[in-house]
This record gives structure tokens, sequence and C-alpha cells, in this order.
């Protein structure tokens, strides 16, 4: 376990020093990334990123194009292996872990370009989600038993209640593959919701959006924080959305963490500013 | 016509039994997306197995029947496991070339075991057939054949369709990385597939053994490669592909055999193949899907 201090009357772990809401100091972080690192043959692609996220935080992780931010997702839902550091996900270690494991501990996902079962219904979709909360064994399905019936209905209900949230229940039985764009999207997030995460890790979810699409979008996230009581770490361009919703920010830059804070504090720091418009001429 | 229809029954009888292997390949091919090339030597294994448990042990013929799917089983598990598995990462050739090499060794397993002279398959299926069907070639295996096949055919529709294992199956073998962050288990989901696969096979097996009751290391070869050709013809990967391409190259190679030469057939039913896919590149029920540039 990783040594805990005081920083600014909140409890955070050495050596993260991350913005933890003020609601969420007294319970344990759900993420905890200690001195995580990857190589790439002889680059090393992100070292040294720590990172701590509170119960219900929504974080946002930014950065110029090939900063690594999506090989951080890929590192906290093990697809790709860490070279260095340790990955506590409610204060589990999931190292020696596989995706699919990581995912029953608590962290789901949705991807940068849209990866749905394009070919399943929309239901079907979600129900591949909700796989590891039916319980019922293979056997009982194939001698279909009452057993087998009653979690049938249980998993219909529930995957158009989960479609609700984006009020997408009139299309459970359309083909994935034939949903306009941004409602793929937002089934990629309900099938992540299916899971059953503690950690839902959102890449690039507004890509493609307008403006509009984009405060739904917006108000939707903060929503399903609110409902499902869980944190979202995100990965976007749009600064609008990231400086509006997400109350810690991490910037990488080179695969390194180059700062960490409130909105307010990324808007006005130096090195951020330098990674995204590059070095202030000086006068 | 007699001529005809009695070959159309012969055509019926072993295009079933290609139905059902082709049904193995496809499984295994959709969501493993290798070529199970040792997939008809585990035909043959079966067939040895429910002979050794009639002829040696003089057990009745469906306790064979469930003896040669349960082997077939778990030898299919271990096969993948221990041959398969391991190279899950490297490229397909790789993959191809093992099981081609699990192929010969299954073969000269079971020379070893068994001998390498032709055993005498006693048939599994012994009710009589009316006078007037045997006048056409209907047989009681034929009957026994097709009706397997249907069903067997309906319910993996059933079971990929409906089931919570077999949507994890669609889901692996739409796209496996995905599947897997949605929490499946991608490794179990492989090893049932080549579960259910290989106890295909085993039926397979006996079946084609009480057709043509000749049984040697190398009886599962030849129509181990028509069923592939079956489900490359049907579109592979498609499960009513496999069940009609494989009824459709029995009937072909049924009637090659009657009107036009029986030691032409198998170069015609080849050569069949050969146009449909110039035609329909991803076979009759397979989609084309063109690469995007």
């Amino acid at each position: 376990m990783p040594k805990f201090e005081f920083e600014r009357g909140k409890m955070v772990p050495v050596p993260s020093h991350s913005i933890v809401p003020e609601r969420d100091v007294d319970s344990a972080p759900v993420l905890e990334a200690l001195h995580l690192g990857i190589d790439f043959g002889g680059l090393k692609a992100v070292d040294d990123f720590n990172l701590t996220i509170g119960k219900t935080e929504i974080a946002g992780l930014i950065g110029p194009n090939g900063a690594g931010k999506t090989t951080v997702f890929n590192l906290l839902t093990k697809v790709y292996a860490p070279t260095r550091g340790t990955i506590l996900l409610n204060g589990n270690d999931t190292s020696g872990k596989t995706v699919h494991q990581v995912n029953r501990m608590g962290i789901a996902r949705t991807f940068q370009n849209i990866r749905l079962f394009d070919t399943m219904t929309v239901e079907e979709n979600v129900k591949v989600g909700l796989h590891n909360t039916e319980a019922y064994p293979t056997l009982s399905g194939i001698l279909r038993t009452p057993a087998y019936w009653r979690r049938e209905r249980e998993a219909h209900e529930r995957a158009l209640e989960l479609l609700s949230i984006f009020g997408m229940q009139d299309l459970a039985g359309h083909r994935a593959g034939s949903l306009p764009y941004g409602a793929q999207r937002r089934l990629e997030i309900v099938r992540a919701l299916a899971t059953n995460p503690s950690l839902l890790l959102l890449d690039e979810p507004a890509a493609g959006m307008n403006p509009s699409e984009t405060v739904e979008l917006m108000e939707n996230i903060v929503k399903i924080r609110d409902t499902f009581n869980i944190a979202i770490m995100l990965i976007e361009h749009d600064m609008n959305l990231v400086m509006n919703i997400c109350e810690g920010i991490c910037v990488l830059n080179f695969g390194k963490v180059i700062a960490k804070g409130t909105a307010e504090e990324i808007q006005n720091n130096e090195a951020v500013i330098e990674a995204y418009l590059g070095k202030r001429k000086e006068a | 016509m007699t001529v005809f229809l009695q070959y159309l029954a012969n055509g019926l009888t072993m295009g079933s039994v290609y139905a059902i292997i082709a049904l193995g390949y496809t499984m295994v091919y959709g969501i493993a997306k290798m070529l199970n090339f040792a997939h008809g030597d585990v035909i043959m294994i079966g067939a040895y197995v429910s002979f050794v448990v009639t002829s040696y042990l003089g057990l009745p013929a469906i306790v064979s029947v469930l003896a040669a799917a349960a082997v077939c089983t778990a030898l299919g598990i271990l096969i993948e496991g221990l041959a398969y598995k391991p190279l899950r990462q490297a490229g397909p050739l790789a993959v191809l070339i093992t099981a081609i090499g699990v192929s010969y060794f299954l073969q000269n397993a079971a020379q070893l075991i068994w001998g390498a002279t032709p055993k005498n398959f006693t048939s599994i299926v012994s009710f009589q057939v009316p006078e007037a069907l045997r006048a056409y070639n209907v047989s009681a295996v034929g009957i026994v054949t097709v009706a397997a096949c249907l069903i067997i055919m309906a319910g993996l529709m059933w079971f990929t369709g409906k089931t919570k294992m077999g949507k994890a199956m669609r889901a692996c073998s739409e796209d496996k990385a995905a599947a897997q962050l949605m929490g499946i288990n991608v490794n179990r989901t492989i090893s049932m597939t080549f579960a259910i696969g290989s106890a295909l096979a085993a039926i397979a097996g006996v079946l084609l053994c009480s057709y043509s009751p000749v049984l040697q290391p190398t009886t599962g070869s030849m129509p181990g490669i028509k069923a592939f050709t079956a489900a490359v013809f049907g579109g592979i990967g498609s499960i009513p592909g496999a069940f009609v391409g494989g009824i459709l190259l029995g009937i072909i190679e049924a009637m090659a055999q009657a009107y036009i030469s029986t030691s032409l057939a198998n170069s015609i039913v080849f050569g069949v193949l050969i146009v449909v896919l110039l035609v329909k590149p991803a076979g009759l029920f397979g989609k084309y899907v063109p690469e995007k540039v």
C-alpha cells in the first residue's frame, strides 16, 4: 500500500499530489497509479505517471497529439502490460491480472475509434457488457430452465434501463452498425456502464460531435456520475468540455505528466501553455 | 429418374456429413480466426473411439457416440490449449502450419494405436427402412445423418443467437480486444468453441463410418478437406453457410459421379468451388468487405 500524506488538507497518496474533490476526501480513492511507465523499444512512451482519482471524481487527461494519453488508458485496462509501476483499483493491485479480470475489478472504457459489435443489435451489445453480471451458468441456458428465463428477462430489463440514460431504449432492436455516429458513441458508453464499473474511462467522447451535442454529452457525463456514483476519467481535446466538467486535470506531454490541478490552475500553467502553443517569446 | 433419386439420397447423406464437419470448421474460424486443419483427423479419432466401444467393449451404439463425443471434446480443448493457444499472438501462418502438424500427429498416433490395417466399422444405426424407400438408396444411416445435421444446425443457431455464451462467442468473433475489455474471457470462449466443434466432429466421424464402413488413420483427411471446401463455399464463419455449402457439395459430388465420371467427381467438386469463389469471393452467405483505403 502507498504511503499517505496530507496536502492542502486532503489525504492523497505519495507521490501523486492530485486534486481529489472535497466530498471524496474521506473515501478511499478508486484509482491510484504509482510510477507507471511503459517502454516501446527504447522509447519511454509513458514514464513516471502518478495519479489518484477520487471515488466520484470526474478527471480529465489532456495533452498534445501523441503525448501518450491513450497509452495510459491501455495501461490502466491492461491492454499493455506496464514496464514499471503499480496500479491500484479500489485498493487492489492489478499486476498479473488479464484484461477481462481488470474489467471485472471495476474498470470499463470506450474507444477513440468506435468499436461496437456492429452485426449485433443494440440490446445485444449492452448484454455483452452485462455478461459477467448474468450469474446463471451456461448449462441452465442450454436446458432453458426457469432460472434461465428469469435471468434473460432481468438482463433485458437492465439493458433497456441502461439504454434509457440516453433515451435509446427504442433503438434496442436495431443493428448497432446501422446507428448514426452520435448514437454509436452513446451506445459505447452504455455498453461500458453495463459491466458495472467503479471507474469509467472515456476516450475522446466528444470527438466528431457538434457544439450542442457536446453540451448534451457534458450534462450526461455528470448525470452518469451522479446516478451510478462512480468516477469518470476522460481524454478529450474539446477544452470547453474539459474545463467545465473535470474537477482534476492531468496534462501529459511526451509521456510525462507536466501539470496537475484544477481547470483554473491548468489554464494559467506556463508548462501547459508552452506544450500547446510553444515557448513564449522573450520581449 | 430412379438413378437421379438414388444419387440424390447419396448426395444428401454425404452432404449432411460434410455439413456437420463444416459447422465445426466455420465456428472455429469465426471465433479463433484460424483454419484448424486437424479438424478432419478429430473425426477419425471419434470414429475409432466409437469402434473401440462397440467392437472391443461390446457396449450399445448410443454409448459409443457419447464416448466419442466426450473424448473428442477433451481432445479439442487439449489441442487448442497445447498447440494453438501459445501462438495466439503469432502470425496466421505459424498457426496454420501448427494445425497441419497436429493433423499428421493425430494420423500417426492413430496408426500407432490401432495399426494401418483398415477396420470394418459396424453401422451404429440398425433399424429397417421400408422397401419402397430402399429402392431409392435411402438408408437408415442416411435418415439419421440428415436428421442429425438439421438438429445440430438448428441447435447451433439457437445457441449462438440466444445464450449468454453464444453472445460472448459472437462478440469475440467481431472484436476480441473489445470483448475482453467488456469482461469476456476470450481464452475460455475459444476453448469452448473448440470443444463444440470437436464434439460435432466426433458425431460426423461416427456417421461417416456408418455410411462408408472403412476406418483407417487417413479416413478423416479427405472428408475434412471437402468439408473445409464446403465451409468456404457457403461463406466461412457463417453457420447457415456451412450447412448449405455442405449439402450442396454432397449433391454436386453425387451428381458428378452419376452423370459424368466417378473418377472425375473430386475435380468437378473443386472446379465448382473455384467458379463460385470467382463470382462470389466471400462464398454464398459470406459478406464481402472491401478493404478501406
